[in-house]
């Protein structure tokens, strides 16, 4: 299982954890188990379409990725706000 | 005391005074959050936000008070797996026997039957969405204006820019469009005459007359006397019958009040002179109302949902906001107006509970 971090508002609603070990194969598979052990996320990450919001950014190990990559056990995943959203 | 509910591109403020003097701001939430709209549901006094985060998108929130604990409201969502995702809500009206509406961008509408904790999409409206060339406007594909009928819970109008004018007598379950005798003047003169590409920019019914209904178009203003079914060009006599926002007194059906902008080629008040003009003949003729407004050097952009009112008759209280932030109101049904708030962000929308 992976480690998901998630930051700002996202804590609150993954019942206050930071990080999370969630199982899956993808990012997308992670972010859909983070949907599914706390409901209340559903919807903030990824939209109706199954698409990661525009101005979320997801890292895997560091580095940026889009949702189709695969993901291994050991890896650190990292949800965050993007720079772009803020006005 | 009138409550003033200011949905802001930072966050929600709201401030309290009498209808003479400026008021304070006695609470703000959701700081740094857009807040698009917010309401006070006269059903069941809770108070109901609707914030468009750029980061995690639209959701609503009700709450007992601005000041206290908010609770994301649920359903607010299109259908999973599909093409298109919920952009924002519009705005929120109250219906009949405690229904509540949400309106939205891509042309949503959304019920709620227990007080804004839980809504519904109207599946037929969004099917007409999905299987039609609806295009958006400037501010996206909106649902913006909710009319409900009193004692009719069936019978309902709805208006998206640029969709134009949709009529429902069967609680959202068929629509027609109800937009005979709007003439868009962005369309070539040869453009089908059931065009629906109509950007309405508000709708409002009169409260003592059903039928009577009024619209601020995007370029024209318009009266309808056979609730939606057609419509009539009432915008001679204005300085620009271009404008966003809407108000009429409860008390008269032949009243309207519009705020006029230059053109959809300068969306600010004609040259610096900020002014409410209102008419009490159903638009025969248009006065304008400006005594305490900005005279000169204000070029202000009220949007549409800026425009609130409160009470009705001589003691109508009107209040509208700016992009600017400045904030105006009126205890005398525009006779006068008066400074309520000023270097405010940008507001998106303004109610008012008196």
């Amino acid at each position: 299982m992976a480690l998901v971090c998630v930051h700002g508002p996202l804590r609150k609603l993954a019942g206050g954890c930071a990080e999370l070990q969630i199982g899956g194969a993808t990012v997308e598979e992670l972010l859909r188990g983070l949907e599914h052990e706390h409901p209340a996320v559903t919807g903030w990450i990824l939209d109706e379409r199954g698409t990661v919001r525009r101005h979320i950014n997801v890292f895997v190990n560091g580095e940026r990725v889009d949702q189709r990559t695969a993901v291994a056990a050991t890896d650190r995943v990292e949800v965050l706000p993007a720079i772009t959203g803020g006005t | 005391m009138t409550e003033l509910l200011l949905g802001t591109k930072k966050g929600l403020f709201v401030l309290e005074g009498e209808p003479d003097s400026a008021f304070d701001v006695t609470a703000r939430a959701f700081p740094g959050e857009p807040i698009d709209f917010a309401m006070r549901d006269p059903g069941s006094g809770r108070v109901i936000s609707t914030s468009t985060s750029p980061f995690y998108g639209p959701k609503i929130w009700f709450a007992d008070e601005p000041g206290g604990e908010w609770t994301q409201a649920e359903g607010v969502a299109l259908p999973e797996g599909g093409e298109h995702a919920l952009e924002r809500i519009w705005v929120i009206v109250p219906g009949d026997g405690g229904a509540l509406y949400a309106g939205g961008d891509p042309g949503v509408l959304f019920e709620s039957r227990d007080g804004g904790a839980t809504w519904e999409l109207n599946r037929p409206l969004w099917e007409h969405r999905v299987s039609e060339d609806w295009q958006p406007g400037g501010g996206g594909l909106c649902l913006h204006s909710i009319v409900p009928w009193p004692g009719e819970p069936d019978k309902l109008a709805i208006a998206v820019s640029a969709a134009g004018v949709w009529l429902t007598d069967d609680h959202g379950e068929t629509w027609r469009r109800g937009n005979r005798g709007i003439r868009p003047r962005y369309l070539p003169d040869d453009a089908p005459e059931d065009t629906f590409q109509l950007c309405v920019h508000r709708m409002e019914r009169a409260r003592r007359d059903p039928e009577r209904m009024f619209i601020q178009f995007h370029g024209g203003v318009y009266r309808s006397d056979d609730a939606g079914g057609s419509w009539t060009a009432i915008g001679d006599g204005l300085p620009s019958d271009f404008g966003f926002p809407l108000a009429l007194d409860p008390a008269d059906p032949d009243s309207a009040y519009v705020i006029p902008l230059t053109g959809d080629f300068d969306r600010v008040t004609p040259d610096g002179h900020v002014r409410v003009y209102e008419t009490r003949d159903a638009g025969a003729t248009w006065t304008p109302r400006g005594d305490g407004l900005p005279a000169e050097q204000a070029y202000l952009t009220v949007l549409r949902r800026a425009f609130g009112q409160a009470g009705e008759g001589e003691g109508l209280q009107l209040y509208f906001g700016a992009t600017s932030g400045d904030v105006f109101g009126s205890g005398d049904a525009g006779g006068s107006w008066f400074e309520v708030a000023s270097r405010l962000p940008p507001v998106f929308s303004v109610t008012a509970t008196a």
